[in-house]
């Protein structure tokens, strides 16, 4: 891998990330904090599921490829159990600490892959799905429609299990892609947006462009 | 998967295969060029095409898309047209040659066909008719391959498992499919060699010189190729001081290293061991004699390092002696014999070869003459049959040029040639134990391999004999020589040591004991480096300590420290605490001391201990320093795809960039919903 791939990787990946540290948290400290905290709360909940993963490999301790592979799996599965769970226990604590606004951040990388553009392209999948998520999933625990959180663990465990269709990548891309506009749009919906309000974004940007340069929230 | 301890390397385990078992070709200079082959500061690249045959080449040279290419060589092509056409060319970004086995059948030699022109005896003063080769060709088969200056890396696999990965590699990845252009990923390899020395010695000396004067961490380029000179005596004497002007010595020469293209790939049977092998039995059928202490002539057995570069050993031994640092001087020489390249006498012929121009001198004559007579006469009744060479015949290469250099002394050198080389493979990496047919029958343990006794063993103990029974005769004595007789069990024991495995259990019994590194398990080579004392020297020493030394009741103490007890013998003898065989029954060794008369001194260059660099008189020869080498292979993809993915990348940056700040500019218009302000935004 040369220098411009891993660039160009890195850009495709975190750039749609990097845009919104950019434009959204880096604006206000206080969403910087609650993004480092929900960092954090992902990344103990990955360690915690790959020390399980990782015991359940010595105690089974065995070099079949296909016995490995089924350890993945059920570490993948408990993986993202788990982050779930984190998810929750993330949405607690910020209820507790009484604060109005969360921001979720997250990064995620998926263990196997080859070819380096279609890692990229998953992250950059990956990444807005977990904001995603997050949306939807808040805003549920928030409303006690527990359906809803339902719903997220279940395209989380799908979108991760369709990694494993690799190297297929046409079966675990295009069904991430098309599983994260969904999400998008849900998540759209939840936060508040509605076609009339895209309506009328869109019109005044036809319209007035000094309406562009409004105050960020 | 590679499940288990992650040590951070795995993906780089994924990615690139290590070459290990390979030998890269370095970078020499002399006063005037520079040898060998250097790389880029990163290591040079290319995609790999096996060449098998001459008409593959035609794909890297001209047809093939993807240059520049790295060139997987069969060893019996590498020869020196098509190199030639290699080094014209723009689209080579390096070479690797697979080792032939078994070795090429028409010979191959990347030596000079005239090996140390201009360092000899032979110049335009003394004999021109014999100068640059004019008269024989010693080496007819030399290409000077290795004697010229490459500018990509070049490096020997030397283990076929790994050529088979290599070519492996290239089947599945590079072979072009139906007539149809191979597509990226393709198989490529990574060569890092790069020297730190150009252009010649005098350059990289005095930049090396003023790096050391003038920087606090000095960076020197290059090192002088340097090591030391095996010498004992017969009888013992006083090494610290010169011997008395009226006794008279006989010199007994041969070299102890060899070269070939590639770095530290130096085998040398033929062109060296055989000989220093056959010398140090006949050193220790002398000491058998009993009545060698009242010889009137002393005997000295010598053992020069570095003659492929120039004679660095005996030029400065002369130097030496003329210079009054040496306890022998040139007017105490007597005669000289040398023994060059003895192993593959046709029809047990052996030539013996003189100067001619020196023998016009009516007093040397009549000393050379007696030389050939006494090696004659002690020829009677063994299987060695000596014949002179026409008399207007030059010496081939040899030690002694560089004594006549200094002073004309009688001398001869034995050679299984009268006019070129026997040796196909003088100086390459093919010049193994099986050049000079050493053959063991299949199935023996290794120490059952190393007593056994090959028909080349028996060949060389005879020349031995031979040699020993001449010295005696020379040295004055007049007993019964048929008495003296080499053995050819330890000839082969020799053999075996230094061709094919030096750790074995004889050699572990007669080293010091602090010495692990010195003994390896993989074939030994004697080149002779810039390192001070090279395996191959101190194995001499301690072997030569072995066979001419007694053992002498001592205790470690004693040995190790022998100017405690004052005894005006103990400063005429050496002594070494070795480490003994191994009893069979338990694991430790029974050490004790050993007296000999085994000096070492200095094989360094005078031009270096001089400083001229730039010297036509002695050997210039100096090693370029490097930083790394080694060699990896592994997938490359196009430079479009790199291109590609790197403009997408900074394409999804922007517009993600510009989507957000859009986003978040209208969010008040996008996400207001009638309700409360609480709710999760983004």
């Amino acid at each position: 891998m040369t220098t411009a791939v891993f660039i160009g990787c890195s850009f495709i990946a975190f750039g749609p990330v990097l845009a919104l540290c950019v434009c959204t948290i880096a604006a206000e400290p206080l969403s910087l904090v609650f993004l480092i905290t929900g960092g954090f709360f992902w990344l103990v909940s990955l360690l915690l599921s790959s020390l399980v993963w990782f015991i359940a490999v010595q105690i089974g301790g065995s070099n079949n490829a296909s016995v490995k592979k089924n350890f993945l799996i059920f570490g993948v599965v408990f993986s993202v159990l788990l982050q779930e769970v984190f998810r929750f226990a993330y949405y607690k604590l910020l209820k507790k600490a009484n604060k109005g606004l969360m921001t979720v951040s997250q990064e995620e990388t998926i263990p196997i892959s080859v070819r380096q553009l279609s890692y990229a392209f998953m992250t950059l999948a990956i990444v807005p799905l977990h904001v995603f998520w997050g949306i939807v999933f808040f805003d549920a625990c928030e409303k006690k429609k527990w359906w809803a959180p339902a719903l997220v663990i279940l395209s989380h465990l799908l979108v991760s299990g369709l990694t494993f269709l690799n190297p297929q990548y046409d079966g675990s891309l295009v069904p991430s892609y098309i599983i994260m506009m969904l999400m998008g749009t849900w998540a759209f919906f939840t936060a508040g947006g509605s076609l009339r309000n895209l309506k009328l974004c869109l019109m005044c940007r036809d319209k007035d462009f000094l309406l562009a340069n409004q105050h960020p929230r | 998967f590679s499940s288990g301890f992650c040590w951070g390397n795995s993906v780089e385990r994924k990615i690139y295969i290590p070459l290990n078992k390979t030998a890269p070709c370095v970078r020499l200079l002399n006063a005037t060029h520079q040898i060998g082959c250097q790389s880029s500061m990163n290591g040079d690249t290319g995609v790999i095409h096996v060449v098998e045959k001459a008409q593959d080449l035609k794909w890297v040279l001209t047809d093939g898309p993807h240059p520049p290419y790295m060139v997987l060589l069969e060893g019996e092509l590498f020869t020196r047209e098509l190199m030639l056409q290699l080094k014209g060319s723009s689209r080579i970004s390096g070479l690797a040659v697979a080792i032939s086995k078994p070795s090429p059948a028409q010979g191959f030699s990347p030596g000079l066909k005239c090996p140390n022109d201009g360092f000899g005896v032979y110049s335009n003063d003394y004999g021109p008719q014999y100068a640059h080769c004019n008269w024989t060709v010693w080496n007819p088969l030399g290409n000077g391959l290795a004697y010229e200056d490459f500018s990509f890396p070049i490096f020997l696999l030397e283990d076929a498992n790994e050529t088979q990965v290599i070519k492996q590699c290239y089947q599945d990845h590079n072979l072009p499919q139906n007539g149809s252009v191979p597509e990226y990923p393709l198989c490529a390899m990574q060569l890092f060699a790069h020297m730190h020395a150009v252009t010649n010695t005098v350059t990289c000396m005095r930049r090396s010189s003023l790096q050391t004067a003038f920087s606090l961490n000095p960076e020197e380029v290059c090192d002088a190729l340097s090591d030391y000179n095996v010498w004992s005596t017969l009888k013992p004497i006083n090494a610290s001081s010169k011997i008395n002007p009226v006794d008279e010595v006989i010199i007994v020469a041969t070299r102890i290293d060899s070269h070939s293209f590639f770095w530290n790939v130096a085998p040398g049977a033929e062109s060296a061991v055989a000989s220093f092998v056959t010398h140090l039995a006949a050193a220790e059928a002398l000491h058998k004699v009993p009545d060698v202490q009242m010889l009137p002539r002393n005997i000295m057995f010598t053992f020069f390092q570095g003659e492929t570069f120039d004679y660095i050993g005996s030029s400065r031994m002369v130097y030496d002696m003329k210079m009054d640092k040496f306890p022998i001087r040139l007017d105490n020489i007597h005669s000289f014999l040398e023994l060059s390249q003895v192993a593959l006498r046709n029809s047990s012929v052996l030539w013996v070869h003189t100067d001619p121009v020196s023998r016009r001198n009516e007093s040397i004559q009549p000393q050379v003459e007696t030389l050939v007579e006494a090696l004659i006469n002690s020829s009677v009744g063994a299987n060695v049959t000596l014949q002179e060479v026409g008399q207007s015949q030059p010496l081939p290469p040899s030690s002694f040029q560089r004594f006549l250099r200094a002073k004309s002394i009688p001398g001869v050198v034995l050679a299984d040639h009268r006019t070129s080389f026997q040796n196909r493979y003088y100086q390459s990496m093919y010049d193994t134990a099986e050049n000079i047919l050493m053959k063991y029958p299949e199935g023996l343990s290794p120490e059952e391999t190393l007593d056994y006794v090959t028909d080349t063993a028996k060949s060389l103990a005879e020349v031995a004999t031979v040699v020993a029974r001449a010295l005696y005769q020379l040295a004055g004595g007049t007993g019964n020589t048929s008495a003296i007789q080499a053995d050819p069990r330890m000839v082969s024991r020799m053999l075996y040591g230094f061709l094919i495995k030096t750790n074995n259990s004889w050699f572990q019994s007669i080293i010091k004991q602090d010495l692990k590194g010195l003994l390896g398990d993989e074939l030994p080579q004697h080149y002779i480096a810039v390192t001070s004392l090279v395996n191959t020297t101190q194995l001499v020493q301690y072997v030569l300590a072995n066979l001419t030394g007694t053992v002498v009741n001592f205790t470690k103490e004693e040995c190790l420290n022998p100017e405690k007890t004052p005894n005006p013998e103990k400063e005429m003898y050496v002594y070494t605490w070795v480490q003994g065989s191994r009893d069979p029954n338990s694991t430790s060794r029974v050490p004790f001391c050993v007296q000999s008369t085994v000096h070492l001194t200095k094989a360094a260059s005078p031009a270096f201990e001089l400083k001229q660099w730039g010297s036509t008189e002695y050997s210039t020869w100096t090693e370029s320093r490097w930083k790394d080498i080694r060699a990896r292979i592994f997938l490359i993809a196009s430079k479009e795809l790199e291109i590609i993915t790197l403009v997408v990348g900074i394409a999804i940056l922007i517009l993600s960039l510009l989507a957000t700040y859009f986003i978040n500019a209208k969010a008040h218009v996008l996400f207001s919903s009638p309700g409360d302000g609480g709710t999760v935004a983004y």
